[in-house]
């Protein structure tokens, strides 16, 4: 039987056009349905192999971004919202760096054949990203806004460079697209955030927050109602929890309205801190 | 940007999608009744009679084929080419059909392996991503497994028409083509499911062999199985 000759080939792993010129010089493996299996297995180590790079990176630039998530809570007990916030720049530049290296690994090839790859970091990314966005300036960063900071410029040696300074002319230009409906999944789990975000600076005393915060929170409820189900299937599964959440919003909102109109602000706070902890448990981290 | 002009944008561009979705679908819809039409056309070498027409059954397929072609050149104007996997999964199951068609065709010609440039050049597509509407490795090989368990059903059934010969030399190239397969370091994928398949058939026409050879009805082909 022939079946045994391909299978101890020693250059299987190697790279593949020095692979393919050394099955043309080996002699055994002079049939063809050996030598055309043998290219078969070149292009689907290739591509799996990518697939999973594209995985790990993912996770990383979910990690990174659930930090700067984690991070950018802090500022409603500090007392400097600066500095927390230039410290999530910091973060965030480096997530767009392993974005980048992304884009590189995509370089020529169809987005969409590894979109799976690393969809569930870049929505991390889009929540992470929006919510700084957000305690900065007070709206909804845009698409084009994310996507126009996606530019990655690479010098001819191959290795990730996130920034736009230092480029000379002969560096290539790199992109990447977060596509619309990653867009709109990452908006999805920011209303977590702001949902937390919401309760714990009440918790700080914080008597305005909560109101400024249920109105954006309501404004992209009502954007979510609008798309409606012509979105892509997950979406529907998100307004559930996202109504859920400008529910608890509105709840404190109410309560504050009550509350603030009988007790001092003081106090109003010890209210809320016994609130919290009521509201957090049932909470799943997103 | 208001929080109520980017979602308008984003709906803009769902149910842009949307359309496109549906526009191949119905393109889709009809290519999968060609490919039903060539599958009938086929299926009936496995009647008794239709072992002396095989040639006239792969001419009349091929004159199908054509029409095949002309659909999926209409199929490429639905959507822009780079965005090839984005809607990938709405006809990747009728190009697998179609691969195995042509495969089957080629191999009743033939009796060889179809190459994956012989099936993009039959369906009118290319090979290379770069180059536009292509052949995915992926549907190419499940196409291939497609004809594989039809090629085991075809060895039973030219026994029970008396060619005796025409079984030996389908496990032979079954047997090739397992240790092809063998090669691949497939994933836990609809691929990897497929292939799994593969060894049933395998099994199927060694069992067909062996009765043959035990009753010593093979004896004359063995020149031909050699090969």
């Amino acid at each position: 039987m022939k079946k045994r000759e391909g299978e101890g080939c020693p250059h299987k792993y190697s790279d593949a056009a020095q692979d393919r010129d050394a099955i043309l010089n080996t002699p055994i493996l002079t049939q063809p349905f050996l030598f055309v299996f043998e290219v078969f297995q070149q292009e689907l180590d290739t591509k799996h192999d990518k697939y999973e790079r594209l995985v790990k990176i993912s996770r990383d630039i979910t990690i990174e971004s659930k930090r700067t998530i984690f991070l950018l809570h802090r500022v409603t007990s500090v007392p400097d919202a600066e500095e927390v916030l230039s410290e999530a720049d910091v973060k965030l530049d480096g997530v767009r760096q392993k974005i980048g290296q992304v884009a590189y690994e995509l370089k020529g090839e169809d987005i969409h054949q590894f979109h799976r790859a690393f969809t569930p970091g870049i929505q991390e990314y889009v929540e992470a990203v929006s919510f700084q966005h957000y305690i900065r300036h007070r709206s909804l960063i845009s698409l084009e806004e994310i996507n126009a900071r996606l530019v990655f410029m690479r010098t001819e040696k191959a290795d990730p460079k996130g920034s736009a300074e230092a480029l000379s002319p002969a560096a290539k230009v790199l992109t990447f697209q977060v596509t619309p409906s990653d867009y709109l999944l990452g908006v999805a789990d920011l209303t977590g955030e702001l949902m937390r975000m919401c309760i714990s600076s009440v918790g700080n005393g914080d008597i305005d927050t909560p109101f400024q915060l249920s109105q954006f929170l309501r404004q992209i409820h009502d954007g979510f109602s609008y798309i409606g189900n012509t979105g892509p299937y997950e979406v529907s599964k998100k307004l559930h929890t996202l109504r859920q959440s400008l529910g608890k919003v509105e709840d404190a909102c109410y309560t504050l309205r009550v509350r603030g109109s009988e007790i001092p602000k003081h106090m109003l706070a010890d209210v809320f801190s016994i609130r919290t902890t009521l509201i957090d448990p049932e909470e799943g981290v997103v | 940007m208001s929080v109520t002009e980017m979602f308008s944008y984003i709906q803009g561009f769902l149910s842009a999608d949307q359309d496109i979705r549906e526009d191949i679908r119905k393109v889709v819809q009809i290519l999968e009744q060609t490919a039903r039409e060539i599958l009938t056309v086929l299926q009936s070498v496995h009647q008794p009679s239709g072992f002396k027409e095989i040639p006239s059954k792969c001419a009349k397929a091929r004159e199908l084929f054509c029409t095949v072609r002309t659909q999926i050149a209409e199929l490429k104007t639905k959507f822009p080419v780079e965005q090839y996997y984005r809607f990938h999964e709405h006809w990747r199951f009728v190009l697998q059909r179609l691969t195995f068609l042509a495969a089957f065709v080629v191999y009743l010609e033939s009796e060889a392996l179809v190459t994956r440039e012989e099936v993009a050049r039959i369906l009118g597509i290319e090979v290379v991503r770069e180059k536009g509407f292509h052949l995915d490795v992926e549907d190419y090989l499940a196409g291939v497994l497609i004809m594989a368990s039809e090629l085991s059903r075809l060895a039973v059934n030219s026994v029970t028409s008396g060619d005796y010969n025409r079984p030996l030399r389908i496990s032979n190239f079954i047997n090739e083509l397992d240790s092809g397969f063998r090669l691949l370091n497939l994933k836990n994928d609809p691929l990897r499911k497929r292939y799994d398949g593969l060894k049933y058939d395998v099994k199927k026409i060694e069992e067909v062999v062996y009765d043959l050879s035990i009753r010593g009805l093979a004896k004359e082909s063995e020149s031909g199985g050699d090969k």
